[in-house]
């Protein structure tokens, strides 16, 4: 008999709940704790801006930190922030969000999703996504006590999710869809059409949408349709956006949602108790950001835009088939001319050339297949992965 | 398209054709075209390096000068302008407004070059009423690059 206070509390009782349990860790975690041991690795792994946050952004929350900001905001986030993001909105999709009581501050998109989702469901409430699909969509619905509904897509649709699939999923414990277009990992756009397909399945089966468009800045030669802009849309979506791709910003931790007045009172009932307010020298430099307007943003998405025609050349070249990606930062090749699976390439690259993506498996079943190259890196760096990936692919190819 | 292929060279010289023909979506030999036109033309100047001199102690004497001139009637600051530019020793040179016309730029080996060349060529033009030489003790940046004292950002270990 064991004397130890955790092993006896143990024969007990479960030490973490089954929610909890019932989610596995995320499974780029072995990765990367191989990056770390390896020297001389390029990565194209981590879904973040290689480039630092504007210095004019940082000069600002520098300057408010010698002013003494660093009290508590409002739970919602600062009056400025709010007042500046609602004309944000306004400018780009002539949207009208109150800033007084339909836009929440957050520490990131993340946050704002989970109070999104935690805001609405109810145990075994339905939440209908694409597979694949960014990481922790499933596993936010299956914290909140929800069952994630998978549809999936395929590069011969471009990832674009079909709303007759959504349509054939929707039962009477359906709450809402989730998307999150331009698409990580994929990097799929969605048409406005489209779209307007998915807007009709909503309202004709009563079913809200949660669109996370953290990417919606981030496209290349076609135009980002926010969702809330669907005829007759905005009250029953909960969109979703941030600054950390836009702005080179991930590590400020600032996102926002904007929806009707009652949900995001609710979603303030959660983040109040659990967060209390996002940082307030985040919010100062989002402040910055936005006051600022489009022209670093511009130079960002051009410089993007000519690493992605090179990565998505070389990867056709190299005979990983890759649809063009729209938007976001990522390629997301298919590797099965390989006959490898996702999880065994990315290791055996890693391992062999030193070249670090992301198993499309992390992203769903339906990313099993593919792999997430990401091309927010330098010019020199990509055109080394893909020799080494070419290197890697001609010899491993499968006659 | 030519501005985005300038834009590209102006970033990296670099770069190959066929890199920009990937970047553009444009065939090898359009891109080719176009840059042979250009420097036909002389929209391309020349390819150049920049170079941090201090590194392999090469140690030059770079001073900035204004220059005050009287313009001429019908030539205006142009022809006192060419007489300046056409030395070598000027390496750049603005008509400004303000409180003087000319900025020369000068790079020589030593500072009794640079004040040979300012005292006995460039004075002495007709039409020169007079100049200040600003001696430059430091470069922080040039042209976009901050030469020393830039830090690495180096990503920390995350999982998404």
């Amino acid at each position: 008999m064991s004397t130890n206070p955790l092993e006896q509390l143990k024969t007990y009782r479960n030490l973490t709940s089954q929610r909890v349990s019932q989610i596995s860790p995320s499974g780029i975690r072995r990765f990367f704790d191989l990056i770390t041991s390896m020297d001389g690795v390029i990565s194209l792994g981590v879904g973040e801006p290689d480039f630092v946050t504007p210095w004019h952004i940082r000069e600002a929350a520098i300057y408010s930190l010698e002013k003494g900001y660093t009290m508590y905001t409002p739970n919602l986030g600062m009056p400025e922030l709010r007042h500046e993001l609602s004309r944000y909105l306004n400018d780009n999709y002539n949207l009208d969000y109150d800033p007084g009581g339909e836009l929440l501050i957050t520490v990131g998109v993340s946050e704002a999703l989970d109070l999104a989702i935690r805001a609405i469901l109810n145990p075994g409430d339905e939440v209908i996504m694409p597979d694949p699909c960014y990481v922790s969509y499933s596993p936010c619905v299956l914290l909140a006590g929800g069952a994630p509904i998978m549809v999936p897509t395929n590069q011969e649709n471009n990832f674009e999710i079909s709303a007759t699939d959504i349509e054939g999923r929707v039962t009477d414990r359906t709450k809402a869809i989730l998307i999150g277009y331009p698409a990580n990992p994929t990097g799929a756009v969605m048409t406005r059409d489209k779209l307007a397909q998915i807007a009709e399945v909503a309202r004709r089966n009563q079913i809200l949408v949660i669109s996370d468009e953290i990417y919606a800045r981030l496209v290349y030669g076609v135009e980002h349709t926010c969702f809330a802009t669907m005829p007759e849309m905005k009250e029953t979506t909960i969109l979703l956006g941030g600054f950390s791709k836009t702005y080179a910003m991930t590590g400020w931790r600032i996102g926002y949602a904007a929806a009707t007045g009652e949900i995001i009172a609710a979603m303030t009932k959660i983040h109040q108790y659990t967060m209390l307010c996002a940082s307030i020298t985040g919010q100062v430099a989002a402040i910055e950001a936005l006051k600022s307007g489009d022209s670093s943003i511009s130079e960002m998405v051009e410089e993007y835009n000519k690493r992605r025609m090179v990565m998505v050349k070389g990867l056709n070249d190299i005979g990983l088939s890759c649809f063009e990606p729209k938007g976001a930062f990522y390629a997301f090749p298919s590797i099965k001319s390989t006959g490898m699976t996702s999880e065994k390439f990315a290791e055996r690259l890693l391992i062999e050339e030193k070249v670090a993506v992301v198993p499309g498996s992390a992203f769903g079943q339906g990313g099993e297949g593919y792999v997430r190259c990401c091309y927010a890196t330098s010019l020199a760096d990509i055109e080394e992965a893909l020799a080494r990936m070419k290197r890697f692919v001609t010899k491993h190819q499968v006659a | 398209m030519i501005k985005k292929i300038l834009k590209i060279l102006e970033d990296d010289a670099r770069i190959t054709t066929k890199q920009i023909a990937t970047m553009t979506s444009l065939p090898s030999n359009e891109v080719a075209r176009i840059i042979k036109q250009a420097e036909k033309d002389r929209t391309i100047l020349k390819y150049k390096t920049m170079i941090n001199w201090d590194k392999v102690g090469n140690e030059e004497v770079w001073a900035l000068i204004e220059v005050k001139v009287s313009p001429q009637r019908n030539v205006g600051f142009d022809a006192i302008a060419e007489r300046v530019y056409r030395f070598p020793q000027a390496r750049t040179v603005y008509l400004l407004s303000g409180t003087y016309d000319l900025l020369v730029v000068v790079i020589g080996k030593t500072m009794h070059e640079v004040a040979d060349f300012v005292s006995q060529k460039l004075a002495p033009i007709e039409g020169v009423q007079g100049t200040v030489t600003h001696f430059m003790l430091k470069r922080y940046k040039e042209d976009g690059e901050i030469l020393e004292g830039k830090e690495e950002i180096k990503r920390q270990p995350v999982i998404l």
